[in-house]
């Protein structure tokens, strides 16, 4: 409680505070109580039901696509709107399509194993979601959860959390609209660290999904809740002498300019064949990027790593930006800044990652000496993640995927997407598995069999011990209503217990309608502060800054 | 704990002491019920007898452990409080008693404005009564017959004779008892325009919960205002979202001219309860303020209490869980009551408000014996023993509710046989009737007045000191 504010003639605001959790704590525990009543319906749902909630809340996110990439580089000041718009779009209807013909629901028969496998949902999934690629993973982990019958509570990153709420609750409105259970897709408006921790260790929660930098992913495998964490990349791409140079070229700039560079899968550091160097860099220039004389490259180097750690101030922000801001004068069709460097060692800050559109360049004698800088790259940063090349010998290609520590190496594509299974044949995805190299339960892309498990019904494998026929056996059903249904008084029922016609059900009367509204109790205290927009903008500023810095320690800088 | 002011050499010799120096007749009353139970330690919706047996309470008093026993923000708030308000002083104004009042009228039906305090749920009816009197000049109050809205002087007249008769406290000339789901009948009492007010639960709790039948409510409300009467929704049990909705009389788009909550609204932490007024009912306020006074009304503590009690309850998260709790609960129920449709005769139900009825007078006490037995606390309706009471929490969760269904299910099975005579041919109650007849039931939360006892079925916990 505050010390005691009124003494004689005192007549300012007067608030005693009488919480004794962190704020948002309680409430976010009721989500997930609610949540898990949600999971328990839903985990009874049949295909059918689930494939319309999945379409409609896919395309409730889709419609809105340009709203909030414009709404998400707005809040955050990361990356590009209209990129954002394609991944909102690949997030949505994109992945939906992608998994259409997946069924994550009905048992499946093997007569020949003789198993019946019965799919079983993890229940509550707490998704974390990170600043950079907000909406996207929203989008993503919401519309897996749907697919495969869990309820989610999506904790977005505090820079984010506007767009990323609004985006959840977006999609939670459809989804319930199409007749998911009340509850299925939830959000938390205020994250802190001190709430996060609490719904990670939440027994309520069943699975994290943590989507960010090391020390929120390694929260949640310490929370001692079944955890999928992916962390960081820095990723090498390496162009050997065979590559289709002028493509190659186009590919990197491109990938390397998508979204300012904001994903985590986009190229850090660029390898490349002496003998092939002079051609690529003219076909890179062509393509966009600007080389960075050495005098030059060192202002870069110096403001994107003051004291040798990067300045999180410059992630998502496009290329002549950051040129003025090192007092450059660069083309303004500069899309990348190539700044080349000697040797990867970690005492040079360009080899680390970077989340904007400066491209480490390096020259290698040979593909053997390419694959060791590409696996020093990895040994700063990024070890799980994703690697590219752009080479047309298939041994060198063998020779690159089985020498570097990453569960991904896109071949003859750009990296930003294609890591994320956009244009690749992997699964599309803004939350990308680092397996065992990165510390992590997942190697693939996270996709909708990661939050489903099955129970299976193992046979005595003795032939003469007979095999039951499944056939259209389904233990689910359709929901007939809303779910929950509005507990209409017995006596205005029928048997079935649904409402007789004649006694509507109150029309404006379904739970979540006013998730929004603040909660009846306790007046806030007076004193909102006023003033005009500057001063708001200068204080969300500072708010943003204050919030960085504690957040930097413990939840990393919210990488995706 | 100051352990050495609680200290017993047994149960046993507890129980002795209680009807010593206690009550008698109650505490014998449980002994011959089945119910031997002496509540100990209490968490979330379990209680536990200080033998060690733990019991899921969906009785809650009412409602008054809608949150669970000791709900830890609530605990924590009074808690926190305590550093530096105690009761308080009920002549001033004050910071906790404003922002409660504030906080009720924010969530309240359309058109109360005003909210007056008590200590408990009788003092509030008294205080609804009294303000209804001032209001319109007149001192008639309409009530259902069976009705309970506590004991106090004014509140006693209203309810069932049991109560008033035996203290000399019965009113009939001022205080009129009309049968329920009767709109002819109450607009016979109100066509006299001699009446300041009809109360009415919301849902009859101590009556076994009859629903109100389709309109009348809304006949009863129509007629209040043709005739110049106020309405007074005692919604002590069925408020605070048992029902879906914060107030169940909004589910009847009612907007009563009084409201009285008590119970539940403080957490069952710290007693306070609380009228809430139209500003055309509330001239006294303006009038003489000091005209009701009470020390401990609107205690501080309890408007701490009451104040998270009423955050809580009104997060979107917590109404949504009544609706899911409802459901698998009713859906439950149903499923058990088409296995024994001769013996698990209805379900009424609102929400998480819920009677039980049995095929037989008594049939609710031999139901509350077994699911002692299987460890679970509900009561029997006091004015009606044929239906048990059934008030499970709001923030179960589905696991206990597989739980508590599944514990139901053995007992109503169980007390079937125990009832045989429910059955055509069966063998005759092994409990007293009682409570049926004026005279007989007992209090709002309590069972039925005890009778001679009798030789009813004995508790395998009987004579039991397990510590």
């Amino acid at each position: 409680m505050s010390e005691a504010p009124v003494t004689a003639g005192f007549d300012g605001p007067i608030a005693i505070d009488l919480l004794t959790d962190p704020a948002g704590v309680p409430r976010a525990r009721a989500m997930l109580q609610r949540a898990q009543w949600a999971a328990s319906a839903f985990a009874r749902y049949d295909r059918a039901a689930v494939d319309r909630i999945v379409a409609a809340a896919a395309a409730a996110g889709a419609a809105r696509a340009r709203e909030y990439a414009d709404w998400a580089v707005r809040e955050t000041g990361f990356g590009v709107a209209e990129h954002k718009v394609i991944k909102n779009l690949a997030s949505t209807t994109g992945l939906a399509q992608a998994y259409a013909g997946h069924d994550y629901v009905t048992p499946r028969v093997d007569p020949a194993a003789r198993i019946v496998e019965i799919p079983r949902p993890a229940g509550v999934v707490l998704a974390l979601t990170p600043s950079t690629n907000p909406v996207a993973t929203v989008f993503v982990k919401s519309l897996l959860a749907l697919m495969t019958r869990n309820a989610v509570v999506v904790s977005p990153h505090p820079l984010a959390r506007e767009c990323s709420a609004d985006a959840a609750r977006a999609l939670a409105d459809a989804a319930v609209a199409a007749g998911a259970p009340d509850g299925v897709i939830q959000v938390v408006d205020e994250p802190s660290v001190p709430l996060i921790n609490a719904l990670m260790t939440d027994e309520r929660t069943n699975l994290i999904v943590a989507t960010g930098g090391v020390g929120v992913v390694r929260a949640a495998y310490s929370s001692g809740t079944p955890a999928i964490g992916v962390g960081p990349g820095n990723v090498p791409v390496f162009v050997a002498d065979d590559a289709d140079l002028p493509e190659a070229a186009r590919r990197i700039v491109d990938s390397k300019s998508f979204d300012n560079s904001i994903l985590c899968t986009n190229e850090s550091v660029l390898i490349v064949t002496e003998a092939a160097a002079g051609a690529l860099l003219r076909h890179l220039q062509r393509a966009g990027a600007y080389l960075l004389p050495p005098e030059d490259r060192d202002k870069v180097r110096d403001l994107l790593f003051p004291g040798g750690h990067f300045d999180t101030r410059f992630v998502g922000k496009d290329a002549t930006w950051i040129a003025a801001q090192a007092g450059l004068r660069v083309p303004g069709t500069s899309r990348v800044l190539l700044a080349p460097f000697p040797l990867v060692v970690p005492e040079e800050p360009l080899a680390h990652e970077k989340l904007c559109p400066v491209l480490g360049l390096t020259q290698v004698g040979s593909v053997r000496h390419g694959i060791g800088a590409a696996r020093a790259v990895l040994r700063l940063g990024g070890r799980g993640h994703s690697a590219a090349i752009h080479a047309t010998d298939p041994a060198t290609i063998m020779e690159y995927g089985a020498a570097l520590e990453v569960l991904r190496v896109v071949v003859n594509a750009g990296s930003s997407l294609g890591s994320a299974g956009i244009g690749t044949g992997l699964a599309p995805s803004m939350t990308i598995g680092t397996g065992f190299f990165g510390r992590s339960s997942v190697g693939e892309n996270l996709q909708p069999k990661h939050l489903v498990q099955w129970t299976r019904l193992a046979y005595n494998e003795d032939p003469a011990v007979g095999f039951g026929d499944f056939t259209g056996l389904v233990p689910w059903e359709a929901p007939t209503g809303a779910v929950p249904p509005y507990p209409v008084a017995s006596n205005l029922r029928d048997h079935g217990g649904r409402p007789q016609t004649g006694h509507p059900v109150p029309a404006n009367k379904t739970p979540g309608q006013d998730d929004r509204g603040a909660a009846a109790g306790p007046a806030r205290p007076a004193g909102t502060p006023g003033g005009t927009d500057a001063d708001m903008e200068a204080l969300r500023a500072e708010i943003r800054r204050v919030v960085l810095e504690e957040l930097r320690g413990i939840v990393g800088d919210g990488r995706g | 704990m100051a352990e050495e002011l609680i200290a017993f050499p047994s149960k046993a010799e507890m129980l002795d002491r209680s009807r010593q120096f206690w009550n008698p007749d109650k505490t014998q009353f449980w002994m011959d019920s089945g119910v031997p139970l002496v509540i100990d330690r209490r968490e979330g919706y379990f209680i536990y007898d200080v033998g060690g047996k733990r019991l899921i309470d969906v009785h809650l008093n009412g409602g008054t452990y809608n949150l669970g026993h000791r709900n830890p923000e609530v605990a924590a708030a009074v808690t926190a409080a305590m550093q530096r308000f105690d009761i308080g002083n009920h002549h001033f104004p004050s910071l906790a008693r404003t922002a409660l009042a504030e906080a009720l009228v924010n969530t309240a039906p359309p058109g109360l404005t005003k909210v007056v305090f008590g200590s408990g749920g009788g003092e509030a009816i008294d205080i609804a009564l009294k303000t209804a009197r001032h209001a319109t000049k007149k001192r008639r109050i309409v009530s259902i017959a069976k009705a309970y809205h506590g004991h106090t002087g004014l509140a006693v007249a209203t309810g069932d004779d049991r109560f008033s008769t035996l203290f000399l406290a019965d009113r009939p000339d001022e205080f009129t008892h009309v049968p329920f789901n009767d709109l002819a009948a109450m607009e016979d009492a109100l066509r006299g325009r001699d009446v300041a007010a009809v109360i009415m639960e919301t849902i009859p709790a101590t009556y076994g919960f009859p629903l109100p039948a389709p309109g009348y409510l809304e006949g009863t409300k129509k007629l209040c205002e043709r005739y110049g009467a106020l309405y007074i929704a005692d919604e002590v049990q069925t408020g605070l979202m048992r029902t879906g909705e914060l107030w169940a009389i909004t589910k009847h788009g009612i907007a009563p001219d009084i409201l009285v909550t008590g119970k539940g609204i403080s957490g069952g932490m710290y007693p306070v309860s609380a009228v809430l007024v139209s500003e055309a009912a509330a001239g006294w306020l303006s009038e003489d303020g000091f005209a009701h006074m009470s020390t401990f009304g609107g205690a501080e503590l309890g408007c701490i209490a009451a104040l998270k009690t009423l955050e809580i309850t009104c997060r979107p998260e917590i109404r949504s869980l009544v609706f899911y709790i409802a459901d698998v609960l009713g859906r439950g129920l149903r499923r058990i009551q088409s296995a024994y449709p001769d013996w698990f005769t209805g379900i009424r139900q609102d929400g998480l408000v819920m009677g039980l009825e049995f095929g037989h007078p008594q049939g609710a006490k031999f139901v509350m014996k077994r699911l002692y037995e299987h460890g679970v606390w509900a009561i029997f309706s006091t004015l009606d023993p044929r239906v048990l009471q059934f008030k499970p929490g709001l923030l179960l969760t589905p696991d206990l509710c597989a739980e508590l269904l599944d514990r139901a299910e053995v007992a109503i099975a169980a007390a079937r046989d125990d009832a045989g005579s429910a059955r055509p041919g069966g063998r005759p109650p092994a409990l007293p009737a009682r409570g049926t007849t004026p005279g007989a039931p007992g209090p709002r939360e309590s069972p039925a007045r005890r009778d001679p006892p009798s030789a009813g079925p004995a508790s395998p916990a009987n004579g039991r000191w397990v510590r």
